[in-house]
């Protein structure tokens, strides 16, 4: 089963202290080598802050766009690990050793693997 | 070609004891480690190193002691590079590494399988939380493969996992076999996970029947392993009444899901490997004296199970056997079965005459299988009327589909 892993925190790395930051930085390499050398690993990214964002919608044929992420909350989306587990149970065991999950949470969702969706996806 | 041929069969032997050792390698884990969490990653990092190394340099003399022994070593290592980041209240990788772990064959490990099941049914942790926790860790299932099979949504399922392992680390329920003096209630908290289990399995008729099934399949593998690791009487007692139920699997139920009563169901349907296994096991299970109420409750079935026709069913066995069950676990549903038996052997009016006696008592004013059987000797006795008022009530406490069309249909039969 493949798991989506959203990273939620009220700061993000932008708006830390350099040292802190930096520490940061170094236990997501520590947490990233550990689950390539297990397997686990899909794919990750971290995510600029929501002051980059941009919110686009179409409504009739216009485009209209927003300033900022979709939803206002104080916790912001940092980044995400996309993850192979046996199940759910794993999956959160391994959420439970992303740093971010310390200072904010984690969100985990089953990948939908359905054949429609599969299809429809390519 | 051979020579092509040997990183193949290395990965092969993986699959291989993945399948049939990964649970016995994981309760050793848990008992070096300490932690079920911890233990679960080590024995994924093991195979994992299997994977890589074994089609490389071969299979190792002893593979199962060589996962074990590198599961642990992972582990360890895995503790250390974290303590980095953050610092353990106490040296746990030091205290690991220093228990020489060398109990790695032998004993000691085929009791960390009993280890692990009486540590997931520990009456601490609540019924669910035992069934859930037992499919899991004893039998390997999925989380997802669990809910499914217990029609609860996967989150609530692994929330019940995860505060279930919390509260065993919390609480420091020790991972070992009970003492003697503890044996036997233990032992009935296992034996009552394992029939809750079979039971969720057996019962359902409708909706996901497939995947239900296989928990009656899993509950007989863990009856099986309890017995191999445990020969008590009970334990002898609980897998035979499962085969013997499990052994009419076929001819209970119609194409449509329609409920076949054991009277009117095809007995060339019934699986004869599983009756013979289920009837030698209640023959050990009564000669070690030291037999309850599962083992008595097999005895019934097997007397069922060896009639050639319904007509040649021994009832006065049967009611003996009731009468014996009643005294180890009164209980007003056997008592209920009990009248059933007698009606069987002496007529409905005796048996009426039971099962209104414990109506008046109102111990079983609300379970449908007591009206239906009332409905059913008063049906016999011609008294019409008052077969069709307990059908109706039956109809009104039952849930389950098929059971609400069988009364549906004893209705209809009365009306015309």
């Amino acid at each position: 089963m493949k798991y989506l892993c959203l990273i939620c925190a009220e700061t993000v790395m932008e708006q830390m202290t350099e040292a802190a930051a930096e520490q940061h930085y170094e236990e997501y390499a520590e947490f990233t080598k550990a689950i390539r050398e297990s397997g686990h690993f899909l794919g990750c990214n971290r995510l600029q802050p929501p002051d980059a964002a941009i919110t686009v919608r179409v409504r009739q044929g216009k485009i209209t766009t927003t300033d900022g992420p979709f939803v206002e909350t104080k916790e912001q989306l940092g980044g995400y690990y996309v993850i192979e587990a046996k199940d759910l149970n794993e999956a959160i065991q391994i959420a439970s050793r992303i740093p971010g999950v310390r200072i904010g949470c984690v969100e985990v969702r089953p990948i939908a693997e359905d054949e429609r969706t599969l299809r429809a996806l390519g | 070609m051979q020579h092509e041929n040997v990183p193949q069969r290395a990965r092969e032997t993986v699959d291989a004891i993945y399948r049939s050792h990964s649970r016995h390698i994981f309760a050793t884990l848990i008992r070096l480690l300490g932690d079920f969490d911890v233990a679960e990653e080590a024995l994924h990092d093991a195979f994992r190193a299997a994977l890589e190394q074994w089609p490389r340099d071969g299979v190792p003399a002893k593979p199962q002691a060589w996962l074990v022994s590198t599961g642990r070593f992972k582990a360890i290592d895995g503790i250390r590079r974290r303590a980095r980041f953050e610092p353990l209240p106490d040296d746990l990788a030091e205290r690991l590494a220093a228990d020489s772990g060398d109990e790695l064959d032998g004993e000691g490990v085929e009791d960390d399988r009993l280890r692990l099941i009486f540590t997931c049914c520990h009456p601490a942790l609540s019924p669910d939380a035992q069934v859930a926790l037992t499919l899991r860790e004893v039998c390997g299932l999925t989380t997802e493969e669990i809910a499914r099979a217990f029609l609860t949504a996967a989150p609530t399922l692994a929330q019940r996992i995860v505060r279930a392992k919390a509260k065993i680390r919390d609480a420091r329920i020790p991972y070992q076999v009970p003492s003697p003096a503890e044996l036997p209630d233990r032992v009935d908290s296992v034996l009552r996970v394992i029939y809750l289990v079979y039971n969720e399995g057996y019962s359902a008729s409708s909706g996901g029947a497939l995947m239900r099934s296989d928990l009656s399949g899993e509950a007989i593998r863990v009856g099986r392993l309890l017995i191999e690791l445990l020969p008590e009487a009970e334990a002898l007692g609980l897998l035979a009444l499962m085969l013997l139920q499990e052994s009419r699997r076929a001819a209970r139920s119609a194409p449509n899901g329609d409920l076949i009563l054991l009277d009117d169901q095809d007995r060339s349907l019934w699986n004869m490997d599983y009756i013979t296994e289920g009837s030698a096991l209640v023959e050990r299970a009564l000669s070690s004296r030291r037999f309850g109420p599962y083992a008595l409750q097999a005895a019934i079935a097997a007397v069922h199970a060896n009639a050639p026709y319904a007509a040649a069913t021994d009832w006065a066995e049967i009611t003996s056997l009731y009468d014996i069950l009643l005294r180890t676990d009164s209980s007003p549903v056997i008592e209920l079965n009990r009248a059933v038996a007698v009606a069987m052997r002496d007529g409905p009016l005796p048996g009426l005459a039971l099962i209104d006696a414990i109506l008046t008592r109102g111990d079983l004013a609300d379970y449908h299988l007591a009206h239906s059987a009332r409905a059913d000797l008063c049906r016999r006795l011609g008294r019409t009327k008052e077969a069709r008022a307990s059908y109706e009530r039956a109809y009104s406490l039952a849930r389950q589909e098929p059971e609400r069309r069988f009364l549906e249909r004893r209705l209809c039969e009365l009306r015309d």
